[in-house]
């Protein structure tokens, strides 16, 4: 006979407390500033949904929004095929193996800013090697003036900083398939397209949810690298929506607004990770 | 459907074998006719398996060449061998509904699709998994994916063989015996090559019309389960062939013939004076435990005592420890109902079943000593 009561949520309680210090305290206080006017601690007004109405009216919020959803899809759909490529053309064994798990391993130890001033110096046309080149080559490149260059600047420097991710991922799924996979695929005459298809990218699905999370979750808080190569420019041509947000928080000191808008930032990434998570694993329960 | 021979065939892990161990596979001829139901019968780490992935081409022989109705497939991928194989543990394509698992190798190879369907029909009916077509592969269960594994080895029917290895160890007894009569029944029916990869001598025997048995790296025999249970060719073959193996006792040519720790044993006349000719080595006397008699004391050269009575259900085995200096058990093989005597029992080995072993290879009798 089991004896039941209610002596594990000790264990649990210490969980409660950290996720309730570094999680729900802040967001709370987040959802506090979010439904008053502050002006000073004893000057406030409680506002309702005032704020959210008037975020989700505002054309700045709107347009970083569109450049942001473009931008993480654009990072998404370089970042994974190219890191399943990576992966699959890696050595599997010899000195290869060390070798290129190291040089995969470099860019992601690189800090954000210094990718940004890396990418920022080398895409110069006067002294930069990439830009002089382009321009050399009779390319009219210039990240500082003109939109469509900052944006594959930008672009470049997130593939540049974080296929590795991906690739190592992938690398780490593929790894785990057993030799017999291949054998039997082998024997049944598959193409190599159909060893891809029916069996290396199923097996990839776990590692590939993760990849797709992580490099979404990621590209839609972009902040440092445009930053630190334009500040957002030309124009607000670089804005993303970390940016639109710290410039109203912090630059025009707008607190109500801004947590606002946090709040619906933090519900688009919360709701696109869900369907992202569902879409891919829908399939394992249906027999 | 072909004619499988192996031609000098060996194979080294090491690159360059400088001794008999360093082979997986030593040196060997064989030869699997096209049709025949085969085992490859032997305990882990023989070799049955590394001889298997050469036939169908996964592993690329050191030595020695393989051929398909006479022509080298040496250089031949298993796509271009055309050869079906089923592996020890279920792979199946997980995304894959199970008849498009059975259909996968025959859509490979561009077959109609009436064709594909009636085939995956067919297999899939013989291994009663009819009712799982529909059925994404994933969800199955470790038997059923087995099934389905092997219904991808049947499913061709041009193939030159299907090789088995070890299919079954991951299904349950009972299914296992389905299993193995569906085999056979599915090798009557559509008369193609099979060899059966196993280390178990009864899933061999039910299996096979010829045992081939292995032992380091070797073939040691290749023959009828009756002539490996009757005329072991090699000790290995008597001891792992048989519950329990063969008695095998050290024994010596004296003056007055065969003598076992000092003691003449009652032997034909004609084995000895073979055993004279032959040059000399470590000699062995091997007898089936179901061929040894209990008798009185006074009519027998071996004298010893009951150590243990195994009760196996229909038959029983009688663990006799010898009188000899270095005492060694012989095992003897009783009827359920055979009465075991008490104290002091004499053995009687019967010349016919007693079999000669020079350095564990059999020293052949002539037909008309037995």
């Amino acid at each position: 006979m089991k004896t039941y009561n209610n002596k594990a949520w000790w264990l649990v309680l210490p969980v409660f407390v950290l996720v309730a210090f570094s999680a729900i305290i802040p967001m709370m206080t987040v959802v506090n500033y979010s439904v008053q006017d502050i002006f000073d601690p004893s000057t406030r007004y409680f506002v309702g949904t005032e704020w959210y109405r008037e975020i989700l009216a505002d054309p700045r919020l709107h347009d970083s929004l569109v450049r942001q959803f473009i931008y993480s899809f654009c990072v998404l759909a370089i970042e994974v095929p190219l890191g399943i490529v990576v992966a699959l053309s890696m050595p599997r064994r010899g000195l290869g193996v060390p070798f290129s798990l190291i040089l995969l391993s470099l860019p992601l130890l690189v800090p954000w800013n210094v990718v940004g001033t890396i990418w920022q110096i080398i895409g110069r046309e006067d002294i930069g090697l990439y830009g002089w080149i382009l321009n050399s080559l009779g390319l009219d490149y210039n990240y500082a003036s003109n939109p469509r260059d900052a944006w594959i600047t930008v672009l470049v420097m997130d593939v540049w900083h974080w296929t590795s991710l991906v690739a190592l991922l992938c690398y780490s799924g593929l790894r785990s398939i057993p030799d017999v996979y291949y054998q039997a695929a082998r024997i049944d005459r598959a193409s190599h397209w159909a060893v891809f298809r029916f069996i290396q990218l199923p097996k990839l699905k776990n590692v590939l949810l993760i990849a797709v999370m992580l490099r979404f979750m990621d590209s839609f808080m972009i902040y440092t690298e445009p930053f630190v190569l334009t500040g957002g420019g030309p124009g607000t041509a670089t804005t993303f929506l970390s940016q639109t947000l710290t410039q109203m928080a912090l630059g025009q000191f707008d607190l109500g607004r801004a947590a606002a808008f946090s709040l619906i930032y933090f519900l688009i990434i919360l709701l696109v990770t869900w369907v992202f998570y569902t879409a891919m694993t829908h399939n394992d329960d249906k027999g | 459907m072909a004619e499988i021979r192996l031609e000098q065939l060996a194979h080294s892990y090491h690159g360059a074998p400088s001794n008999p161990a360093d082979y997986a596979l030593r040196p060997m001829d064989h030869v699997w006719e096209q049709g025949g139901a085969y085992a490859l019968l032997g305990p882990s780490g023989c070799g049955k398996s590394t001889l298997l992935n050469i036939i169908s081409g996964l592993l690329v022989p050191s030595e020695g060449r393989v051929l398909y109705d006479g022509k080298s497939v040496n250089d031949l991928t298993p796509q271009q061998r055309n050869i079906a194989q089923v592996f020890q543990f279920p792979v199946v394509y997980d995304t894959m509904t199970v008849h498009d698992n059975l259909a996968f190798p025959l859509r490979n190879q561009g077959q109609p699709r009436e064709r594909i369907d009636a085939r995956v029909r067919e297999v899939a009916e013989a291994l009663e998994i009819e009712p799982l077509l529909n059925r994404k592969a994933q969800n199955l269960t470790a038997d059923e994916k087995q099934k389905v594994s092997m219904g991808r080895g049947l499913v061709r029917d041009d193939v030159a063989a299907i090789l088995f290895d070890e299919p079954l160890t991951v299904i349950d007894p009972q299914l296992k015996w389905r299993l193995r009569r569906k085999l056979k029944e599915i090798h009557q029916r559509f008369n193609v090559t099979m060899v059966y990869v196993t280390h178990d001598q009864l899933e061999a025997s039910t299996f096979a019309d010829k045992i081939a048995v292995m032992y380091e790296g070797q073939i040691v025999q290749f023959g009828t389960p009756r002539e490996l249970f009757e005329n072991p060719q090699h000790t290995f073959v008597g001891y792992f062939i048989g519950s329990p193996g063969m008695n095998l006792l050290d024994i010596a040519l004296g003056t007055s013939g065969v003598e076992f720790e000092g003691r003449a044993l009652a032997v034909p006349e004609a084995a000895v004076a073979r055993l004279r000719q032959r040059p000399e080595g470590r000699l062995q006397l091997g007898i089936r435990p179901e061929f040894v008699q209990l008798v009185a004391p006074e009519d027998a050269d071996l004298h010893g005592y009951v150590d243990l009575i195994q009760d196996q259900g229909t038959f029983k085995i009688v663990d006799v420890r010898l009188e000899t200096p270095s005492a060694p058990v012989i095992k003897v093989r009783l009827e359920e109902e055979a009465a075991v005597p008490d104290g002091r029992i004499g053995l009687h080995f019967p010349e016919a079943w007693q079999r000669f072993y020079i350095d564990d290879h059999l020293v052949e009798a002539a037909d008309e000593d037995l």
